[in-house]
């Protein structure tokens, strides 16, 4: 049986053309970009032109904006507490949406636990922010306020224009995680008004290993990874010359395919929400329309989504992904489906459709049998 | 392959062939005995209704609402004690069941591993019958 995958916020595959750009980097082109010599210089240009490429993708003002780090998470932590820390003198607040990945909520939870308040955003039925909240516990003490561009786990996508706006009226700097958004969705800093922005390069068909962080000229931060100055001091380590030229590379062929791909992309998308909200009983989580185009999303009622997650792996050979307790490592339910406001049993009959590239309209009609019939097993098992 | 205390992963064969292929599935009416554990709000629920002849279990069905363990584990408890005697039935652990699944990921042995203790609830139910009737 053929493989469909469906799980690409979880991992992508890298994108052919990224690989051959970047190997050489792990083959004859080794050098350490900090060396002098050439071999060192090519590494060097490699990650300055990888730095353009990645600027040019969210639009930053020039290339000196982007840091490059080794992963999202990684991003996260160093725009959060390097920001927070070394804005200190103006503030001991931070605030976050309830969606955010965890990779945000938890170095938000660990500056808390260092003294600094942490103030929780929530989020309507659909996971849009309640702009009123925002605007009603922001001050100018609150350094960081951290709103994703859109959810990994529901495909909303945040107003951040107009969050951009509170922000910089009651607060000081907006940090956005564009992990799930950048490739997929135009991002534009400059007129959305974001401080600083993260970026992660498996999540546009990059290497893993690299991430990266915009950072907005005049915002101060402290490096989290103190070394040997790499990264103008922000992130030391010798650099991921492959990843990083992979990740470069991986936002250019973004940038250049984005408008026909996510067309093509929506289109699969719409068609599976329309035949699968067809089943029973069956419901979409986040919003109908602000929504990411690759990203659909479900839950079904009397059924637990590990049992969805292994029926469609087992008998289609199709990977999905669930936000159900019995899949995750706390045995505590998603998040971001708590936030949204189902109840825990709600949350346990979830499924999480991400397309990427190699899916195909012609793969629809096998994607909605699977999921039907998974449907119909699992419910004729149940005692609900 | 348990010797270097490398965490299980995924689940074993067993499990997974149990999961695609549940055993005595589906209600029995007018059971002799019934047993229910868990909760929806926990993610896991498992029904179990057993028909006994003489204290011999001649008959057993259940239905699961959970994860895949937890319904691989129905189906293998239910294997297990049809056509036993109901106090040796009695005596089956979650660890008997997970030993003869060939395993359970750690994290799953406590939560979805809650069959013996559904089959304890029935045949308990079952005692409770028999002696109202005598």
């Amino acid at each position: 049986m053929e493989r469909i995958y469906l799980d690409h916020a979880a991992a992508m595959p890298i994108d052919p053309r990224v690989l051959e750009f970047a190997e050489g980097y792990l083959k004859d082109n080794f050098g350490n970009p900090s060396a002098l010599y050439s071999v060192g210089l090519e590494a060097k240009r490699a990650i300055e032109e990888a730095r353009k490429k990645v600027a040019e993708l969210i639009n930053a003002e020039n290339a000196a904006r982007i840091i490059f780090t080794g992963s999202a998470t990684e991003s996260n932590n160093l725009a959060i507490k390097g920001t927070a820390l070394r804005n200190i003198g103006k503030g001991k607040k931070v605030a976050a949406s309830a969606v955010e990945h965890m990779s945000v909520l938890n170095p938000m939870k660990e500056l808390q636990k260092n003294g600094f308040e942490f103030n929780l955003v929530p989020v309507d039925a659909t996971g849009i922010i309640d702009v009123e909240n925002l605007n009603d516990i922001l001050t100018k003490d609150t350094t960081v306020t951290s709103i994703m561009y859109a959810n990994n786990e529901i495909g909303t996508i945040e107003p951040i224009k107009e969050i951009s706006e509170i922000v910089h009226e009651k607060g000081l700097y907006l940090h956005v995680d564009a992990t799930a958004a950048a490739g997929r969705i135009p991002i534009d800093v400059q007129t959305d008004g974001i401080d600083l922005l993260t970026l992660s390069s498996n999540d546009m068909y990059g290497p893993r290993g690299a991430g990266a962080v915009y950072i907005k000229q005049g915002v101060r931060l402290q490096s989290i990874l103190p070394g040997g100055g790499q990264e103008r001091g922000l992130r030391s380590g010798t650099e991921n010359v492959f990843a990083i030229a992979g990740m470069g590379e991986a936002a250019r062929i973004a940038k250049a395919e984005m408008a026909q791909e996510s067309t093509r992309l929506s289109g699969i998308r719409d068609a599976l929400i329309s035949e699968i909200l067809k089943i029973d009983k069956s419901y979409l989580t986040g919003h109908p329309t602000q929504r990411l185009p690759h990203h659909a999303s479900f839950r079904f009622s009397r059924i637990e989504g590990e049992s969805i997650l292994l029926n469609m792996d087992t008998l289609y050979n199709i990977q999905v992904s669930t936000g159900s307790a019995c899949s995750s490592k706390t045995l505590e339910p998603s998040h971001v489906l708590m936030a949204i406001g189902l109840k825990h049993e709600e949350a346990h009959g979830s499924m999480v459709i991400t397309l990427g590239r190699l899916n195909t309209s012609e793969q629809i009609p096998h994607i909605t049998k699977a999921v039907d019939e998974t449907v119909q097993r699992l419910r004729k098992l149940s005692p609900l | 392959m348990g010797d270097l205390n490398v965490e299980q992963i995924g689940y074993s064969e067993k499990v997974m062939e149990h999961f695609t292929n549940p055993r005595n599935v589906g209600k029995i009416e007018n059971p002799d005995g019934y047993g229910k554990v868990g909760n929806p709000v926990c993610g896991d629920l498992m029904e179990m209704f057993i028909k006994v002849d003489d204290d011999i279990i001649t008959d057993i069905k259940f239905r699961t609402f959970g994860c895949g363990s937890a319904i691989a584990t129905s189906s293998m408890v239910t294997e297990m004690a049809k056509g036993m005697h109901v106090d040796e039935a009695m005596k089956i652990t979650r660890g008997d069941v997970a030993d003869e699944l060939e395993g359970l990921p750690p994290r799953k042995m406590h939560c979805s591993n809650l069959a013996a203790n559904a089959l304890q609830e029935a045949i308990t139910d079952y005692k409770k019958r028999k002696a109202e009737k005598e």
